[in-house]
């Protein structure tokens, strides 16, 4: 029988799904806990997280910024990694688990794109056929991101349906698979969708809070006053929070994206604003109407453009863990900007939400109280996005 | 009724969900068309979870009330909330559920017990749409399904022909057409109606005619 019904968090999570994937969803749930109990599985994707993808990341030091706070900032450098973004850590370890299934065909969704990039890489490293959904509207967001994909032999189908973003990326992806779930693997590149998936990316994003755990202590000589990392599906915040869930003095922070403000309807902020629904087979918070039908999002970072949110999310923001803040788009700009200058760093759009949330607590923590940054992405492919919006020259 | 992000449809639901929400039908609004329709024939409500759960608890008496005898939610698996398939199954409307053909025979077994009205087998793998053809393994599951299954068996996904219907309707007890339909509603009332008859008159027709 199925682990679904007890593989929850409190409430939220479950697997909400056409019929033909239950089968295919107990069969991911036996390869992972084979996997899991497998040396080898380990040890290949130790090996590759080193010699491949350049782990561990660095912990940096953030001298000018941490003046601008009046406290210790210290940067997870996940930006550092092969493919600039934590993305790669899971589409690695989910695309090894894919070839010990034998399933030689992988399916991804993205949005801001670095999740298609990421899986587009390890198909081309482990001789994997690669098809990445991606909506219209994003294509044009990140056209760097979709030349980077198909440069390295993935098959990029544009998705025009509902609002052409991350949304209709992911129900595409979804129903390629209920069609393919014999032969195929559906890399999700979040926390997000039906179990065992918010609990498998996790696992393997929490390497990013088990090397930054352990830095903190050897660089700083202590655990982080405050964790903070964005938010949209949250698998970069769930990978730097998991390892500091049992640290009860450690405050774990998610940035949502507000867009143009949470109280208007062009924003992200599902835990701050949505109420629990089911969407992509899991039940969590969601921006939806009140006849339950889901509502467009809204953000300037494509990875952030999502009206759901992983459900152990939901569950932190219940249980009072973790607490959820939102940052609009304009004030992402401004971290966007904030952090190339005072540290030498360009960060994702995505990570500028969290930027910008430090910057404006400036004052709240005391000289001696670090904060720790996951600095998810780098921000490389969001120039194109931005420079017209900064005006300062240079690129047409 | 329409939901925003049907993922178990194709192409031509996912359009015609869109345009009944853009054109602001709701679930209450549906559940009036049941009414007004008046019809002799049984009803099922065919949902996705999301829009019966915001519409509350007692959404499902609105619905017997209203005429609606069946209810099959698409993403709602046998075993994966059983909160609120119960409350689905002690609904005053028969909880009808699915079976794929990647389903085993012992999920097979315990769908069919789960099940109330009839079983709903999906033709194959995939989403909703029109297709050339009838699956070839579709007698094969059929036949496994209707070892362990006492309810009469309806196979939907992908019927979209009248001979689509003589073929299945030789083997099931009922048969469902869904994209089909509605592309021909997209032409004209006329044209759905056509098929529906020409449909009607392949599953009455002798079987070995």
């Amino acid at each position: 029988m199925t682990q679904a019904v007890t593989d929850r968090f409190g409430a939220f999570g479950g697997r909400y799904v056409p019929e033909t994937l239950v089968p295919a969803l107990d069969e991911l749930e036996r390869a992972l806990a084979d996997a899991l109990a497998d040396p080898t599985f380990a040890s290949e994707l130790d090996a590759l997280l080193t010699h491949y993808v350049g782990r561990p990341t660095p912990l940096t030091d953030a001298p000018r910024l941490s003046a601008h706070v009046g406290a210790p900032v210290w940067l997870k450098r996940e930006d550092l990694n092969h493919t600039g973004a934590h993305k790669i850590n899971n589409a690695l370890a989910q695309a090894l688990l894919a070839k010990r299934m034998g399933k030689r065909r992988i399916i991804a969704e993205t949005g801001a794109g670095q999740h298609g990039v990421a899986t587009a890489t390890v198909c081309a490293r482990l001789g994997l056929e690669c098809m990445v959904y991606m909506g219209e509207e994003d294509m044009k967001r990140q056209s760097l991101n979709v030349f980077r994909m198909r440069l390295m032999g993935a098959t990029v189908v544009p998705v025009t349906a509902g609002t052409r973003t991350l949304k209709d990326a992911t129900s595409e992806a979804i129903r390629d698979w209920v069609s393919t779930c014999t032969h195929s693997h559906y890399i999700i590149g979040s926390v997000v969708g039906p179990a065992p998936y918010p609990r498998m990316v996790r696992h393997f994003q929490a390497i990013i809070g088990r090397e930054a755990r352990a830095q903190m202590l050897e660089r700083a000589g202590r655990l982080p006053h405050t964790v903070v990392a964005c938010v949209g599906g949250g698998s970069n915040a769930m990978g730097i929070f998991h390892a500091f869930v049992p640290d009860a003095a450690v405050r774990l922070v998610g940035v949502e994206a507000a867009g143009e403000g949470i109280d208007t309807d062009r924003h992200s902020a599902s835990l701050s604003k949505g109420v629990p629904g089911v969407l992509h087979g899991t039940l969590s918070y969601l921006l939806q109407d009140a006849h339950g039908q889901v509502h467009p999002a809204h953000s300037i970072s494509a990875g952030l453009d999502y009206p759901g949110v992983g459900p152990e999310h939901a569950f932190l923001k219940d249980s009072g863990r973790a607490t959820y803040v939102a940052v609009t788009d304009d004030a992402a700009l401004e971290g966007f900007e904030l952090l190339s200058r005072a540290e030498g760093i360009i960060p994702a759009l995505e990570t500028s939400h969290a930027v910008a949330w430090i910057a404006s607590q400036a004052g709240r923590w005391a000289s001696d109280e670090p904060v720790l940054l996951c600095l998810s992405g780098r921000g490389d492919k969001d120039v194109a996005t931005v420079a017209p919006m900064l005006e300062l020259g240079g690129l047409a | 009724m329409p939901f925003s992000d049907p993922l178990a449809d194709g192409p031509i639901i996912q359009q015609s969900s869109q345009r009944a929400l853009e054109q602001g039908m709701t679930l209450a609004g549906t559940l009036a068309l049941v009414a007004e329709a008046r019809t002799s024939v049984p009803v099922v409500l065919f949902s996705y979870l999301n829009p019966l759960l915001a519409a509350g608890a007692e959404v499902l008496h609105l619905a017997a009330r209203s005429g609606v005898h069946g209810v099959l939610v698409t993403d709602l698996p046998v075993g994966m909330d059983p909160e609120r398939e119960a409350w689905l199954g002690a609904s005053p409307v028969e909880f009808v559920r699915l079976v794929a053909p990647t389903t085993p025979r012992e999920r097979m077994a315990e769908i069919a017990r789960h099940g109330k009205g009839f079983v709903y087998l999906i033709s194959r793998l995939g989403v909703t749409g029109v297709q050339e053809s009838v699956s070839t393994d579709l007698p094969a599951t059929l036949a496994r399904l209707r070892e362990v299954c006492d309810l009469p068996i309806c196979v939907g996904f992908g019927i979209s022909k009248p001979e689509h219907a003589r073929q299945v309707g030789a083997l099931a007890d009922g048969i469902v057409v869904g994209s089909a339909v509605v592309r021909a509603a997209e032409q004209s009332v006329d044209a759905a109606l056509a098929l529906v008859r020409a449909l009607r008159r392949a599953l009455d027709a002798p079987v070995h005619a």
